[in-house]
C-alpha cells in the first residue's frame, strides 16, 4: 500500500468529506508518485479510492490526465474491477441475499424495509454516508434465510420489522464485529 | 522461412507470418471479425480458428505464427462447426433488423453468417438494452448491434490516438464506447468517423442527411446546389461494383444532375481558392517572420480537415495560433455560393441550400459550427459522405454505371489539378508549393510532373525542404531561404509530429495536417473497405485527374481569378477574410 498516506488525508480535524474539487486537486499529487513506475495506475487509482472512499468521475479524468491516457480508457479499467466504485460507498456496505433460499424466504421484503428506512436505492448511500446499500447472491448461510450481510458480519434471520433496530445497533456498536471498518 | 501445408498446399513464407497472413497470401480466406489489417491481433473474436494437426485445439489463426512443417486445415469441418457456433453465439445476442440496417449491404456479420451457412439460431440469447447514442452531430452509435470486436477501439486509440471509445464493465455488461458508458459527446472525441469506417456491422454510422436532402431538392423556390469533394470522384464508384481507384467524375455529375440538383459544383473551385488565400497568408507570415523578425507565427499549419482542428483544439491548443485561418474548401465553398454566386443569380443566401459530398464524418460536424456563418446563414446546410450520396443514387432508380460523363456547372465547377490532390497526403501541400513558388520565383516548382516526390505515399510522417533562389524582386527576403516542410497523416502520426515540435521547435515552415490516414481518400466516410492497396489506387486515380487537367495549378483556374476581379479583390482582401477565414478556440467535452 502506499507509504506516505498522512501527507495528504483528508482533512484530520473534521470529518467533513472532501468535496469533488478537492479530492481532485490532492489527485495531482497521487499522480506524481505513481506517474512514472511501470503499472503504476492500478495503485493510483487504489490509493486515490482509499483515501476518497470511492473515484467520483472527475478524479478518474484527473487521473487519466495525469498518467497521459484517455478518460474512456481509465475509465474501462475503474469499471472492469468490482474493488472500484465511482459511487461513495458508506461506512457500512450492507448487502442483502437475493439467492433462492433467501429470496423465498423474505429477502425481498427485507430489502424493501432498507430501501424505505434509509431512502436510497440498490448501489445508492445514504447522505450521511453510514450506510450503502446492496445485493448479493448467496453468502453461504440459507439455512439462516434470510440473511444480511453488513461489512464482514452475517446477520441471520433478519425479519423487515425490525430493520431500524439492527441499523441502530450496527451504528452504536453493539455488535463487535460489523464495527470494523472497511479495508 | 518457413515450410507449411495449408489445405495441402505448401507453402514457403517468411518467419513471424500468421497462419491467416500465410493463407491470405495463398488465395486462402478465413474469416475474420477482430482482425485489423496493420494492427495487432487481438485473437478475441475466435471466427478465424483452423484445425493446426497435432495441436490439441483449434488456433486462431490471426494470431498464431506459422512453425516448420505445420500442416493446417482452414475449412475441415471441425474449423467450421466451431466458427459457426462463434458466429450463431454473437448472432443470439445481437438486435439487429438487416432490411432496416444502414449496413444491410455491406455488414460483415450478416455475410459470415451466410458463408457459414447458418440458417436457424440453436440459441436465443439475452440481448444487450439497446441505447442509441445520437449526441454528436457525425456518428450514430447502437450498442445493440455490437459484436464487441474492438475494431472500433484499435483504430481510435492506436492510429488516432484518441482514446475515445473503450470496453466498459466486464462480463456479459461489457459495453465498447465512451466513458463510464455516457454518449459520445461527453469525451474529446474529433468526430474523424474512422472508428464507423472499420466497424463491421452496423454499430457505428454517420448520422444521415439522406432524408433531409431530398426534402430540401422537393421545396418549391429553393435552389439547391452540391459541391463534391475531390476524393468522391476516385472512391463513389467502389458503391457501384467497380474496383478501387476507378474514376467516375463525369458519372457523379451525370448522376447528381438526374438526382435534381440545380447546380452541380465542385469543393475543387473553393480548394484552388484556399491555395491562393493560403498561399497568401503564408508568404504573409513568412514576411513578418523574416522581416519584420515577429515571433510564433511558424510552421503554419494546413487547416482544412475538420477533424484535425478539433483534435487541435482538444489537445493541443498552444498551436492553434499557427493554424492557417482560412475555412475549408467545403465552408468556403457554402459562403461563396450564398453570396458571390447568389448575387450572380439574383438569389438571396437564403434561398440556397448547400449540399456537400464529403468523404468525412467530421465535415457534418464542422458545417454546424456557429461561426461558420458568413452570410448570415449557414455555411454549408447539408453534408452528405460517399457512401450516403451512393444510397440516394440508388433509392433514385439511376442505373450509375450506365451513365454518360458530364462536366460540371460553371463557374463554381471549374478547377485545376492542384484541387484534385486535395483528396491525399501530401496533396494540400503540393497544390501550395505548385502557387507559392511559382509567385516568388516566377518559375515553375521544379519537380517531375509538378509533384514533389519526398511527400507523396503513405509513411506516416514525410519531409522535404526546397531551396528558393532568384526570387522576383518583392520577394527579395526569400531569397536563399531553404523552405523546410512536413506531412502528417493520421492523428497518432500528428501527435508524434507535434510532441516532437513542442519538446524541440519547429524548424518547418508549413506543415500539412490530414486526419485520415491516406488523406481525404481514407476519408471516415468512404466506401468500405479501406486498407493501404485501397488507398494507394485511389490516390493513384486522384494524381491522374490532376495530371489529366488542362490546368494544373490554382492561381490559373480563370474561375478564380474572375472572382477576385469582380468579387473578392486580393486574396486576403477584407471581404476574403470576412467570408473564407476564421479562428479556433481551445475546448473541452
Ligand atoms: S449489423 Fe448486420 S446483422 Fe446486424 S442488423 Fe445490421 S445488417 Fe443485420
Ligand atoms: S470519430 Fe474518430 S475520434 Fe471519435 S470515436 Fe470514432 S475514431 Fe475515435
Ligand atoms: S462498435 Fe463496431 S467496431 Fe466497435 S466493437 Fe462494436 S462491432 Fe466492433
Ligand atoms: S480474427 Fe482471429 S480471433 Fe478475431
Amino acid at each position: 500500500m502506499p507509504k506516505s498516506l498522512d501527507s495528504f488525508a483528508p482533512c484530520a480535524c473534521c470529518d467533513r468529506p472532501l468535496t469533488e474539487e478537492e479530492m481532485v486537486t490532492r489527485c495531482h499529487e497521487i499522480v506524481q508518485e505513481y506517474k512514472d513506475k511501470p503499472g503504476g495506475l492500478i495503485p493510483a487509482l487504489q490509493m486515490a479510492q482509499s483515501l476518497f472512499g470511492y473515484l467520483p468521475k472527475p478524479v478518474v479524468k484527473a487521473i487519466a490526465d495525469g498518467f497521459g491516457k484517455s478518460y474512456s480508457e481509465v475509465s474501462g479499467v475503474v469499471s472492469f474491477y468490482s474493488f472500484f466504485s465511482t459511487r461513495p460507498r458508506g461506512k457500512f456496505l450492507i448487502r442483502v441475499c437475493l439467492g433462492t433460499a433467501c429470496y423465498v424466504r423474505g429477502g425481498k421484503d427485507v430489502l424493501e424495509a432498507l430501501k424505505k428506512k434509509l431512502g436510497v436505492e440498490v448501489g445508492e448511500t445514504t447522505p450521511d454516508r453510514n450506510f450503502t446499500l446492496d445485493v448479493g447472491r448467496c453468502f453461504g448461510a440459507c439455512g439462516m434465510a434470510p440473511v444480511v450481510m453488513i461489512n464482514d458480519t452475517v446477520h441471520q434471520r433478519v425479519k423487515p420489522g425490525r430493520i431500524g433496530e439492527l441499523l441502530t445497533r450496527v451504528l452504536t456498536g453493539e455488535n463487535p464485529t460489523a464495527e470494523r471498518e472497511r479495508a | 522461412m518457413i515450410n507449411l501445408t495449408i489445405n495441402g498446399k505448401p507453402l514457403t513464407v517468411p518467419e513471424g507470418t500468421t497462419i491467416l497472413e500465410a493463407a491470405r497470401s495463398a488465395g486462402i480466406a478465413i474469416p475474420t471479425l477482430c482482425y485489423l489489417e496493420g494492427r495487432p491481433p487481438l485473437g478475441a473474436c475466435r471466427v478465424c480458428l483452423v484445425e493446426v494437426e497435432g495441436a490439441r485445439t483449434l488456433m486462431a489463426s490471426c494470431s498464431t505464427p506459422v512453425a516448420e512443417n505445420m500442416i493446417v486445415r482452414t475449412h475441415s469441418a471441425r474449423a467450421r462447426a466451431a466458427r459457426r457456433r462463434v458466429v450463431e453465439l454473437l448472432l443470439s445476442e445481437h438486435d439487429g433488423n438487416c432490411p432496416t440496417c444502414d449496413r444491410n449491404r455491406t455488414c460483415e456479420l450478416r455475410a459470415l453468417a451466410d458463408s457459414l451457412g447458418i440458417e436457424r439460431l440453436p440459441f436465443e440469447g439475452s440481448k444487450a438494452r439497446r441505447r442509441v447514442d445520437s449526441s454528436t452531430p457525425a456518428l450514430v452509435r447502437d450498442n445493440a448491434k455490437c459484436i464487441k470486436c474492438r475494431r472500433c477501439v484499435a483504430v481510435c486509440s492506436e492510429v488516432q490516438s484518441v482514446g475515445a471509445l473503450f470496453p466498459q464493465n466486464r462480463g456479459f455488461d461489457t459495453l465498447i464506447g465512451p466513458a463510464f458508458t455516457q454518449d459520445l459527446e461527453g469525451v474529446a472525441c474529433v468526430q474523424c468517423g474512422q472508428c464507423a469506417a472499420v466497424c463491421p456491422v452496423g454499430a457505428i454510422v454517420e448520422k444521415s442527411h439522406v432524408e433531409a436532402v431530398w426534402k430540401a431538392l422537393e421545396t418549391p423556390g429553393q435552389v439547391v446546389v452540391i459541391q463534391t469533394a475531390p476524393a468522391i470522384r476516385a472512391s463513389l464508384g467502389e458503391e457501384f461494383g467497380l474496383p478501387p481507384g476507378s474514376r467516375v467524375t463525369g458519372k457523379m455529375t451525370a448522376a447528381l444532375r438526374r438526382l435534381g440538383f440545380h447546380g452541380v459544383f465542385d469543393t475543387n473551385f473553393t480548394a484552388d481558392l484556399t491555395i491562393l488565400e493560403e498561399g497568401t497568408e503564408l508568404l504573409g507570415r513568412l514576411r513578418r517572420t523574416l522581416v519584420d523578425g515577429a515571433k510564433g507565427l511558424l510552421p503554419m499549419f494546413t487547416s482544412c480537415s475538420p477533424g484535425w482542428i478539433n483534435f487541435a483544439e482538444y489537445y493541443y491548443p498552444q498551436f492553434l495560433p499557427n493554424i492557417s485561418t482560412c475555412k475549408s474548401p467545403q465552408q468556403m465553398f457554402g459562403a461563396i455560393a450564398k453570396t458571390y454566386w447568389a448575387s450572380k443569380i439574383g438569389k438571396s443566401p437564403q434561398q440556397i441550400t448547400v449540399v456537400s459530398v464529403m468523404p468525412c464524418t467530421a465535415k457534418k460536424f464542422e458545417a454546424q459550427r456557429p461561426e461558420m456563418t458568413a452570410s448570415g446563414v449557414p455555411d454549408v446546410d447539408f453534408v452528405l459522405t460517399t457512401r450516403e450520396l451512393a444510397r440516394m443514387i440508388r433509392e433514385s432508380g439511376v442505373d450509375f454505371l450506365s451513365l454518360p460523363e458530364e462536366e460540371m456547372d460553371v463557374p463554381l465547377g471549374i478547377s485545376s489539378g492542384a484541387a484534385d490532390i486535395f483528396a491525399n497526403t501530401g496533396g494540400v501541400m503540393e497544390a501550395a508549393l505548385r502557387t507559392v513558388y511559382e509567385i516568388v520565383t516566377g518559375r515553375e516548382l521544379p519537380f517531375e510532373k509538378l509533384h514533389v516526390t519526398p511527400i507523396v505515399g503513405l509513411a506516416g510522417i514525410k519531409e522535404a525542404s526546397l531551396s528558393i533562389r532568384n526570387v522576383k524582386p518583392e520577394w527579395s527576403f526569400l531569397e536563399g531561404v531553404e523552405l523546410k516542410i512536413a506531412v502528417s497523416h493520421g492523428l497518432g502520426n500528428t501527435r508524434r509530429l507535434l510532441e516532437h515540435l513542442k519538446n524541440n521547435g519547429s524548424p518547418y515552415h508549413f506543415i500539412e495536417i490530414m486526419t485520415c490516414p491516406g488523406g481525404c481518400i481514407g476519408g471516415g466516410g468512404q466506401p468500405r473497405f479501406t486498407n493501404d492497396e485501397v488507398r494507394t489506387r485511389r490516390i493513384a486515380a486522384i494524381y491522374a485527374e490532376d495530371e489529366g487537367k488542362p490546368i494544373r495549378k490554382s492561381h490559373e483556374n480563370p474561375a478564380v481569378q474572375q472572382i477576385y476581379r469582380e468579387y473578392l479583390g486580393k486574396p486576403n482582401s477584407e471581404t476574403a477574410h470576412r467570408l473564407l477565414h476564421t479562428h479556433y478556440h481551445p475546448k473541452q467535452p
